[in-house]
């Protein structure tokens, strides 16, 4: 079985974001980039798969900051092949990756690709979907829970309001993941040194980014605090009396 | 909380007891008398399926690999209470508890808030995950400014290194500005590093991350060879503990010593600044790394005990045999973990310790203090009328005018 988990990488939010002085874009200059959680997610998905029932596990990335050391993190987790897309990736977003990404997959021809289900930056989409569109093959996303069969796969997907569905897949399929079944595991630091040593993360050049389909921004701001509170005061009655004022006022009555 | 682990080899009890021989004074571990000392010292001893006494049985029967799928080697806090008491003077926390947590980290069993705080700590410099460009933000607005070496690269007289919970932790900060203004009443040319800062490391080292120690240390070591300074201060005894007994290892080695002892150096020059009264009894916690693991009581006393109105009262518990907060060695990132184990936390113990001792203030001189012991009095009704307090902050407090 052959596993490709396609990530990438998103705006650290434990640094402060800024507006860069377009008006339209994040300032790079204290930008600091972390694996999309979901991500993480799939990746620590797809190494159980592997634990479960062989296989291989192929972890591909975007050339970012960071880049590098998650993806020996995740080869010292049991990923068994590393590949990083390098170029100029200014201004992608998540169709020029899919297709970026679909190029590569195409080549790899894997089983199974796993994907985090979203990314707290997706303005057009999320890759999962729209990468399985470009390769032609099945999705389902919202998956927490993967069971191997026959030439498929049984995915669990959760609905809101507690539902839960099982649903057989056959293979090829893309999966969104929305959480692995256990939380991403831990490796010691030693480990990862060592991987360092001996991991080698095969670089594959990236033809022309194809933003087809994305949005533009038109503005960028912090959120503005606007003030509408107004704290009535009086005894029951007298707020009662105000508060339907308000909604007359309000034309909702 | 169920451990499942990768499967280990039949052999693992001999390979690992081979390499705790090679740690210092690890073959001490043939001369267990199994005597029972330490697992009756250790605070969760009671707790633990394989308290310290019988791990050491254990490993001799050969059969560790069961005690690894236990939960009881993340109940240990490494407060060296253990190490302590041995009359075979086996290094029982350094040789045995800590490798063995280095094992189920390398074996990937790892409860997940000690989990958070060491991925924090690989990514950010600090296990609480603060980004690191604010680690000098508690400076902001104190006079004189606090001289952040990257800026002003002035030679100085002493290194402050202030520490992870002192820099970042909202109820620390009080204490860390207290100690600022006592440096610049003493007229002591200091400067911190700030955001160059790393975490000291030493409570991951103990909590099994030996490669995350090392790397932390390297990069502090790094820093410290830009500036020019005589000696290191330090806020948190695990920093103190870590540049004294484990940086000259790897080739960092400055003189180093805890805040409490820097001042009572100063005492000819700090007591007349102590002006007010702080009239109260006042219980003095030894903290694990300052007192047990690095024999300094007198010292931090003797700051109390300069102050006008004190009255010192000594806890059931003090000195060598002085109660665990339950913070050091990971313990900090272990609370829910031990407290679902438990259903107590030893700095409830301590804190009830203190009230029977009569004290009106919990002296403390380590940052994870503070919100430690605040928390269990929060919890405890017989102790709502304690305060705790840093050691800085009663000093800062007598000089205030």
């Amino acid at each position: 079985m052959k596993i490709v988990v396609p990530i990438k990488f998103v705006p650290d939010l434990v640094e402060e974001l800024t507006i860069d002085p377009s008006g339209v874009a994040l300032d790079t200059a204290w930008l600091r980039l972390i694996i999309n959680e979901f991500d993480d997610h799939a990746v620590e998905q797809a190494i159980l798969l592997k634990e479960r029932g062989g296989g291989q596990v192929i972890v591909s990335t975007v050339e970012a900051d960071g880049s590098d050391d998650f993806l020996f993190t995740a080869a010292a987790k049991g990923a068994d092949q590393l590949i990083k897309m390098t170029g100029d990736f200014t201004g992608v977003n998540n169709h020029a990756l899919a297709r970026a990404y679909a190029e590569l997959l195409k080549e790899l021809k894997p089983d199974l690709v796993l994907t985090g289900v979203q990314a707290h930056n997706d303005l057009d989409g999320s890759v999962g979907p729209l990468l399985a569109e470009y390769l032609g093959m099945p999705y389902v996303g919202y998956v927490a829970g993967i069971t191997l069969a026959d030439g498929s796969v049984i995915a669990r997907k959760e609905y809101p309001g507690g539902l839960i569905a099982e649903i057989d897949v056959k293979l090829p399929a893309v999966l969104g993941i929305q959480a692995s079944e256990q939380p991403p595991r831990y490796v010691a630091y030693s480990k990862i040194r060592q991987v360092m040593g001996t991991a080698k993360i095969e670089e594959r050049p990236n033809a022309d980014l194809n933003l087809d389909g994305g949005v533009s921004i038109s503005r960028m701001f912090q959120p503005e605090a606007a003030e509408r509170a107004e704290m009535i005061d009086g005894d029951a009655d007298a707020v009662a009396e105000k508060i339907v004022a308000i909604i007359k006022e309000a034309g909702v009555l | 909380m169920e451990i499942t682990l990768s499967p280990l080899s039949q052999s693992f009890s001999k390979t690992f007891i081979t390499s705790l021989f090679e740690t210092e004074n690890g073959e001490r571990i043939r001369t267990c008398l199994q005597c029972g000392t330490c697992s009756g010292v250790c605070p969760f001893g009671y707790i633990m399926q394989y308290p310290p006494g019988k791990m050491i049985g254990s490993l001799r029967s050969e059969f560790f690999d069961k005690v690894i799928k236990t939960d009881s080697v993340w109940m240990c806090v490494s407060c060296y209470a253990c190490t302590e008491f041995c009359p075979s003077q086996i290094p029982i926390t350094a040789a045995l508890m800590t490798r063995a947590k280095e094992e189920m980290l390398l074996a990937g069993n790892i409860p997940a808030e000690l989990q958070a705080a060491l991925e924090n700590t690989q990514r950010y410099g600090n296990p609480l995950g603060e980004s690191p460009r604010k680690r000098a933000d508690w400076t902001i607005g104190i006079q004189p400014e606090i001289n952040i070496l990257a800026k002003t690269r002035q030679p100085v007289d002493v290194l402050w290194f202030v520490g992870d919970y002192a820099s970042y932790h909202p109820r620390m900060q009080s204490a860390t500005k207290a100690l600022a203004k006592i440096l610049n009443a003493l007229g002591i040319k200091f400067g911190i590093l700030g955001p160059e800062e790393y975490s000291d490391g030493d409570s991951q080292r103990l909590a099994g991350e030996r490669g995350l120690f090392e790397m932390m240390a390297q990069k502090n070591g790094q820093i410290f060879r830009r500036y020019k300074f005589d000696e290191i201060i330090t806020t948190d005894p695990h920093a103190y503990n870590a540049l004294k007994n484990e940086y000259p290892a790897l080739g960092i080695s400055y003189p180093v010593k805890h805040y409490t002892q820097f001042l009572v150096e100063r005492m000819e020059q700090l007591q007349p600044l102590l002006k007010n009264e702080v009239k109260a009894k006042i219980a003095y916690h030894d903290p694990c790394y300052l007192g047990r693991a690095n024999d300094v009581f007198d010292e931090p006393r003797a700051l109390l005990n300069a102050i006008p109105g004190v009255e010192l009262v000594e806890m059931s518990h003090q000195r060598t045999n002085s109660l665990c907060c339950g913070g050091g060695g990971g313990g900090m990132w272990l609370d829910g973990f031990q407290w679902e184990k438990a259903h107590t936390r030893l700095s409830e113990w301590r804190v009830r310790e203190a009230v029977a001792a009569g004290a009106e203030i919990l002296a403390v001189a380590c940052p994870y203090e503070p919100p430690r012991f605040e928390d269990a009095v929060k919890t405890i009704q017989a102790a709502s009328h304690l305060k705790v307090r840093e050691i800085a902050e009663l000093l800062a407090e007598s000089m205030n005018n």
